[in-house]
């Protein structure tokens, strides 16, 4: 017999003062509190971070990847999206 | 390797192969693996290579967690301060690694409550080479040096199998054990270069552990069933022989350095060809080993259960208590009385 | 090298300086707890716990080093770190009792955690304003190690607590076995009030009450009751006088270097 699933969690973690979180792994935890202590014990040990997120894993929304050319094939033909679409000359210099 | 026994047949169950998988589907889902497409947990994929990577990721996972106690069984005894940090340091990075590895076997719709009752219930295999036991101080040098070393031909390329979580896992667990082979090296040295009673405790260590670590690339190639589908899917990515040569190349130098003797007296040089050439590996202990009856394959699952069952009382309560906070949090706030 | 090196335990004598035995002190309880916390390895409730255990027991190992390492030097005698830990025989150890008891279940084990932690991280705080320089030094770097072990072992102790109720009857049990080597913390001798007149150390009373407090809360939390004040306590460890522990737990860990007299590993 299985017994009770401990939940799991998802973690984040900003490695340095100025960047974003970034996801890193998970971990099985009763809490949030508990979820953050695992966290920390688990993917920090060699310097790795500054803070720490956890969300549990059931919380995230996730796109469905049979959707990917509807999401995310459209902006290929957008080029006008890019600095590089203008022309400007050469002398103006630096834009 | 870690995951040897995926050439043998194990009793997991597993989900069955859909009677007729979309031909389509699966075309477009070798065409994106042969093109180094990494595949990510919702994506689409045959049954059979779900089944597997469950398999392969649990079967690493199982060895990372066993793998901690023939280790772990010298961790009061280290015989300096330094030495029993680094191999407390090195054991705990294995516990961390078989998290990674459940956690990526997870991500496929298994939970590690079930990949746990497979384990302990002996279903699911793990790596032979942790069913030896480790007698002497020097077997902390042996492991680090060939058990890990073996591992590490292994692991790199799995940095690059085609299924994403896996490969992330794998990425994190190469750069984490940098440190373990250089440990054990180390321990090798210093004893190599110690009292004649240390000098023999490292030879009798290499002699133990040598031919269990060439055991641990799984058997040769002509006698492997799942090679070549695991290799076109890039689940695997090189042969278990390529990879035996490759550690047999890369470590019998090593071991001369030492000033140690490899068990094989047919050990020797092909100049010719470049690579290292060794005698013949005993299958049949090989088949025994992971068949259960190795000389530790009884005491290893015991650990496990009775450390896992010993812990249920803790999971238990650490859910109970959430659960009341959780009741305590939607009871509707009380005004005062 | 074997037959130069003097085999006899080493002993570091009481009127040895106040500095030197208060060091050691230290460094022993450190030892002693960061040993019994790895013999949890392979053996944790969950997996997030082997590397939450493991990261407390490197943290302990790692001020035991720090402290040993000191304490030789001190000594002046050029032994090292590990002379210090593994050629030293019972009655020269010198770790408060609650350190070598045996683990027991994971709720003995973090209660045990809390019970010191709570003790050590206002002690290593006030120790970081110690006038001996390299003693603050040690001590700034572990007091923020006891924070999180504090913390870690605090969140243990309330969810046990407040589980199940076989939780709580253990975690009741393990208060009842523990609560009488609590009182030790707090004790100082003639080599403490020695080194609290100098300022090198604090007076480990005057932290009393910040640690009854943090315990009366959780405990409270932890729907655990605060066992009676003035039950009868148990010491001895400054002194050397141990409980029966300690002795098996210094014949596994000295095991090599003692059988091999004078190797290198």
């Amino acid at each position: 017999m299985t017994e009770a699933a401990m939940p799991l969690w998802e973690v984040f973690i900003r490695a340095r003062a100025g960047l974003s979180h970034r996801h890193v792994g998970s971990v099985h935890a009763p809490d949030a509190a508990m979820a953050l202590l695992a966290a920390r014990d688990t993917y920090t040990r060699r310097g790795e971070g500054l803070s720490i997120w956890v969300v549990p894993s059931a919380a995230i929304a996730a796109s469905d990847p049979a959707d990917r050319d509807a999401l995310f094939e459209p902006t290929a033909s957008k080029p006008y999206r890019h600095p590089t679409f203008y022309e400007v000359p050469d002398d103006v210099g630096h834009m | 390797m870690y995951t040897q026994a995926l050439n043998q047949q194990d009793g997991v169950a597993t989900q069955a192969t859909p009677a007729s998988e979309d031909a389509g589907a699966v075309a477009r889902f070798e065409a994106r693996v042969a093109a180094e497409d990494k595949i990510e947990p919702n994506d689409w994929m045959p049954a059979a290579y779900r089944r597997t990577l469950v398999r392969q990721i649990s079967q690493h996972a199982h060895s990372e967690i066993i793998g901690m106690q023939p280790e772990g069984n010298w961790i009061t005894r280290a015989p300096s301060l330094r030495r029993k940090a680094a191999l407390l340091a090195k054991v705990q990075d294995e516990g961390g690694h078989g998290l990674y590895l459940y956690a990526a076997a997870e991500t496929l719709g298994v939970s590690r409550e079930e990949l746990y009752a497979q384990l302990l219930s002996g279903k699911a295999k793990y790596s032979s080479i942790f069913n030896y036991p480790t007698l002497t101080w020097a077997d902390i040098g042996a492991i680090g040096w060939l058990v890990d070393g073996a591992a590490i031909m292994n692991q790199i390329p799995l940095c690059r199998t085609s299924y994403g979580p896996y490969a992330r896992a794998m990425i994190r667990v190469c750069k984490e054990e940098s440190f373990h082979q250089r440990q054990g090296y180390e321990i090798m040295l210093t004893l190599s270069r110690g009292t004649a009673e240390q000098k023999a405790m490292a030879q009798d260590a290499l002699d133990r552990w040598w031919w269990p670590s060439l055991m641990m690339f799984g058997p040769p190639d002509g006698e492997s069933q799942h090679s070549d589908q695991s290799m076109r899917w890039k689940i695997k990515r090189f042969t278990n022989d390529d990879l035996r040569q490759q550690f047999v190349d890369a470590t019998v130098p090593q071991g001369h350095h030492l000033g140690l003797t490899f068990p094989d007296p047919e050990l020797r040089f092909d100049a010719e060809g470049g690579h290292w050439r060794f005698g013949a590996i005993d299958w049949a202990e090989f088949k025994a080993v992971l068949a259960g009856n190795g000389p530790c394959n009884r005491q290893r699952l015991k650990t496990r259960r009775n450390a896992h069952e010993s812990g249920a009382w803790v999971r238990e309560a650490a859910l109970a208590h959430a659960a009341k906070r959780r009741a305590r949090a939607a009871q509707p706030a009380r005004a005062a009385e | 090298m074997s037959g130069i090196c003097d085999m006899t335990s080493i002993l570091v004598a009481q009127d040895a300086p106040p500095l030197l035995l208060h060091v050691l002190r230290l460094a022993d309880t450190a030892l002693v707890l960061g040993h019994r916390l790895s013999e949890w390895t392979g053996r944790a409730p969950m997996l997030e716990e082997e590397l939450a255990l493991a990261n407390a027991a490197l943290d302990y190992i790692g001020q035991a080093r720090s402290l040993y390492d000191y304490a030789a030097r001190l000594d002046g005698r050029g032994r090292t770190e590990d002379d210090l830990a593994y050629l030293r025989d019972t009655p020269d150890w010198r770790c408060w009792l609650i350190a070598e008891l045996p683990n027991g279940d994971f709720a003995h084990s973090v209660l045990r955690q809390f019970l010191v932690a709570a003790a050590l991280q206002p002690y290593w705080r006030a120790l970081a304003a110690s006038r001996d320089a390299t003693l603050a030094a040690i001590a700034a770097k572990a007091e923020k190690e006891a924070a999180y072990h504090l913390r870690h072992a605090g969140e243990w102790v309330i969810r046990l607590g407040d589980g199940t109720d076989e939780s709580h009857r253990r975690m009741t049990e393990a208060l009842e076995d523990l609560w009488p080597y609590t009182g030790e913390m707090f004790e100082a001798d003639a080599v403490e009030a020695a080194l609290v007149a100098e300022g090198v150390a604090p007076d480990p009373l005057a932290l009393r009450p910040a640690w009854e407090a943090m315990v009366a809360r959780v405990l409270a939390e932890a729907t655990l009751d605060l066992p009676a004040p003035c039950a009868w306590m148990q010491s001895g460890g400054r002194r050397g006088v141990h409980t029966e522990h300690l002795g098996h737990l210094l014949a596994v860990m000295q095991h090599l270097p003692r059988s091999y007299p004078g190797a290198v590993w």
